[in-house]
């Protein structure tokens, strides 16, 4: 406990370095690179304890995006202007910031435990297929609600809260948030995968009836998971929105639930290290390849190249970069030549 | 005495196939107990009935007193009884020692915030689980391989980890399903030992399953014979040996 405080306060000390940094030397079209990869890294770490370490493919993670960003959204809406009208934006306060988070990262929880605990007793295809369908259900639902603004969806979100002694620079506080919660979800996933409860995650995964058998409840431990990763990619829904600025529905199609999983399938299942290497290197790659594709003047020349890579990943590393493994200071040690121990 | 475990009319149908018919067997505790029968003879449906993973068709199981019928295998696990599987089914990403620490997570009394908060009472439980573990792995002579991921163990010892995992559950009855399939004729003298110290040490009432008779007789005070779902013998090795029906039943009728 004293451990885990102090490693939020390292947590906070360590992204206001890197918000200052970012701010002060580096240019915004990199930063804003930056943070679709830190909301990328929070929803791929936290749909990979539901598709990597419980073995529970689920494909509609957009879904709770999508609610968790519309009722941040909304929230921080009337906290700020307290109603949906035209006007400039504002900075949200801090302790209403925190506030929408909590709700957009409950309510996609709670809606993982609705959602979940009928789909989780389904398997294989017909959860992916159930999933699939919560997330396109949960977007039509959101383009019908004139309230929320239909298709146009939700405007002049305000900005996320200043830093003190920050600079004023537009999105200059939405790095240290974003990496903030990057780094909470990060240690909590690591935490969650070793202790007992992920264990028994893994034990579900590896061989169902087995871990039954041992006594671990799978049913309620399935819709544990689904509601770790639900809660932040509530959470990075309502970080996207206030980053953003508006939310529309069609922010959150399948397309967007496929590209977290293809993350996940990259860096290689059930490892925190791939799912983060996976959000990077899927995020990343499409901005890197456009200036070739301009440079040689055939449009969509990036997605084919970009497609190609993943088929060449998966013909030659089906396990994805990092299979299950964890980048450790065990595996670095064993990495650098030299330096080998013997181990018993 | 009353049984620890007790069947009547213990029957389960499959569409038009009757696998097992009116089985009844009764445990006392403390008992090392042997149930025999040719392949298909419906030995690892009594299993699965008894740990829930079938519900009978007719026929109830008593445990300890209690009902089992209609629990699932997370209850009649929590209820106490724990068994290996015929093919093995361990965690084989997971390393020994976590397959055997992952039978006494049902124990763990901490929620998930402990864990993630990493509360002094996480790693109480993390130690608990270790220490358990690591004793049972060295009951079963598995300790040197504790770090090892599960899939890396040769035959012979994923069937003693299944057991270590098993053991792991603090069971009243442990339900062993071929534990000696596949071992040779030194490692099945091992298993034979570790058995009865399972029962003699750990106090620990065993249902065996085998195939192996010698196995089965050396160790086991009470044997039943089931023959295509039907019991057909009951009683001590040397009376079992000796009845006509069991041998025409492994033998052929001639």
């Amino acid at each position: 406990m004293p451990r885990t405080i102090a490693l939020l306060m390292a947590g906070i000390v360590g992204c206001y370095g890197l918000n200052w940094f970012l701010s002060e030397f580096i240019e915004v079209v990199y930063v804003d690179y930056l943070n679709l990869i830190g909301l990328s890294i929070i929803l791929a770490v936290g749909l990979n304890v539901v598709n990597g370490l419980t073995g529970q493919f689920s494909i509609g993670h957009a879904g709770f995006m999508a609610v968790g960003a519309f009722v941040g959204a909304l929230a921080s809406i009337l906290f700020t202007y307290g109603e949906i009208a035209a006007g400039p934006l504002e900075h949200a306060g801090l302790a209403q910031f925190l506030l929408c988070l909590l709700f957009s990262g409950v309510a996609a929880g709670v809606l993982g435990v609705v959602v979940g605990a009928p789909a989780l007793r389904l398997r294989g295809d017909y959860l992916a297929i159930a999933t699939l369908g919560f997330g396109e259900i949960t977007r039509i639902l959101l383009t019908a609600q004139d309230s929320l603004g239909g298709p146009t969806g939700l405007k002049r979100i305000p900005k996320m809260p200043l830093l003190p002694g920050a600079s004023g620079w537009d999105g200059g506080t939405s790095v240290f948030w974003i990496y903030l919660f990057v780094f909470v979800v990060i240690v909590l996933a690591v935490r969650l995968q070793r202790s007992t409860f992920g264990r028994a995650l893994i034990a579900i995964r590896e061989n169902e009836l087995a871990a039954e058998t041992m006594g671990v409840p799978s049913a309620r431990m399935k819709v544990v998971a689904f509601v770790f990763g639900a809660f932040f990619a509530g959470i990075a829904g309502a970080l996207y929105a206030h980053y953003q600025h508006s939310v529309r529905p069609d922010d959150f199609t399948a397309v967007r639930s496929i590209e977290v999983i293809v993350m996940l399938v990259l860096g290689g299942l059930g490892s925190v290290t791939g799912a983060v290497a996976g959000a990077v290197v899927v995020t990343l790659l499409p901005q890197l390849l456009r200036p070739i594709e301009e440079a040689l003047g055939i449009d969509g020349l990036s997605m084919v190249v970009y497609a190609l890579l993943l088929v060449t990943m998966m013909v030659f590393r089906p396990q994805g970069i990092f299979g299950q493994r964890e980048l450790s200071l065990k595996l670095l040690r064993r990495l650098i030549p030299g330096r080998r121990k013997e181990s018993p | 005495m009353t049984a620890l475990l007790e069947t009547r009319g213990l029957t389960i149908r499959f569409g038009g196939l009757c696998a097992v018919d009116c089985c009844d067997l009764s445990i006392q505790p403390g008992q090392l107990f042997g149930l025999i029968g040719p392949n298909g003879a419906g030995k690892t449906t009594v299993f699965n009935m008894l740990t829930g993973v079938y519900l009978p068709s007719e026929g109830t199981v008593h445990f300890g007193g209690k009902l089992v019928n209609g629990r699932n295998p997370v209850q009649v696990a929590r209820m106490g009884m724990s068994r290996t599987f015929q093919n093995i089914r361990l965690f084989d990403e997971l390393s020994v020692l976590e397959n055997a620490m992952t039978g006494a997570h049902q124990h763990a009394r901490i929620n998930l915030f402990d864990s993630l908060l990493r509360t002094g009472r996480h790693f109480r439980e993390e130690e608990r689980q270790r220490d358990k573990a690591y004793r049972l792995l060295e009951f079963m002579g598995l300790e040197d391989r504790a770090g090892l991921p599960a899939k890396a163990l040769p035959y012979g010892h994923r069937r003693r980890l299944e057991i270590a995992r098993a053991l792991a559950t603090e069971p009243k009855l442990l339900c062993l399903d071929e534990p000696a399939a596949g071992m040779n004729t030194g490692e099945k003298a091992d298993l034979a030992k570790l058995i009865r110290r399972i029962r003699d040490e750990l106090k620990i009432t065993v249902l065996l399953i085998e195939h192996d008779m010698k196995l089965v007789m050396g160790i086991c005070e009470v044997v039943q014979v089931l023959e295509y779902g039907k019991t057909i013998a009951r009683g001590t090795p040397a009376e079992i040996q000796s009845n006509p029906r069991v041998i025409e039943a492994y033998l052929g009728g001639g």
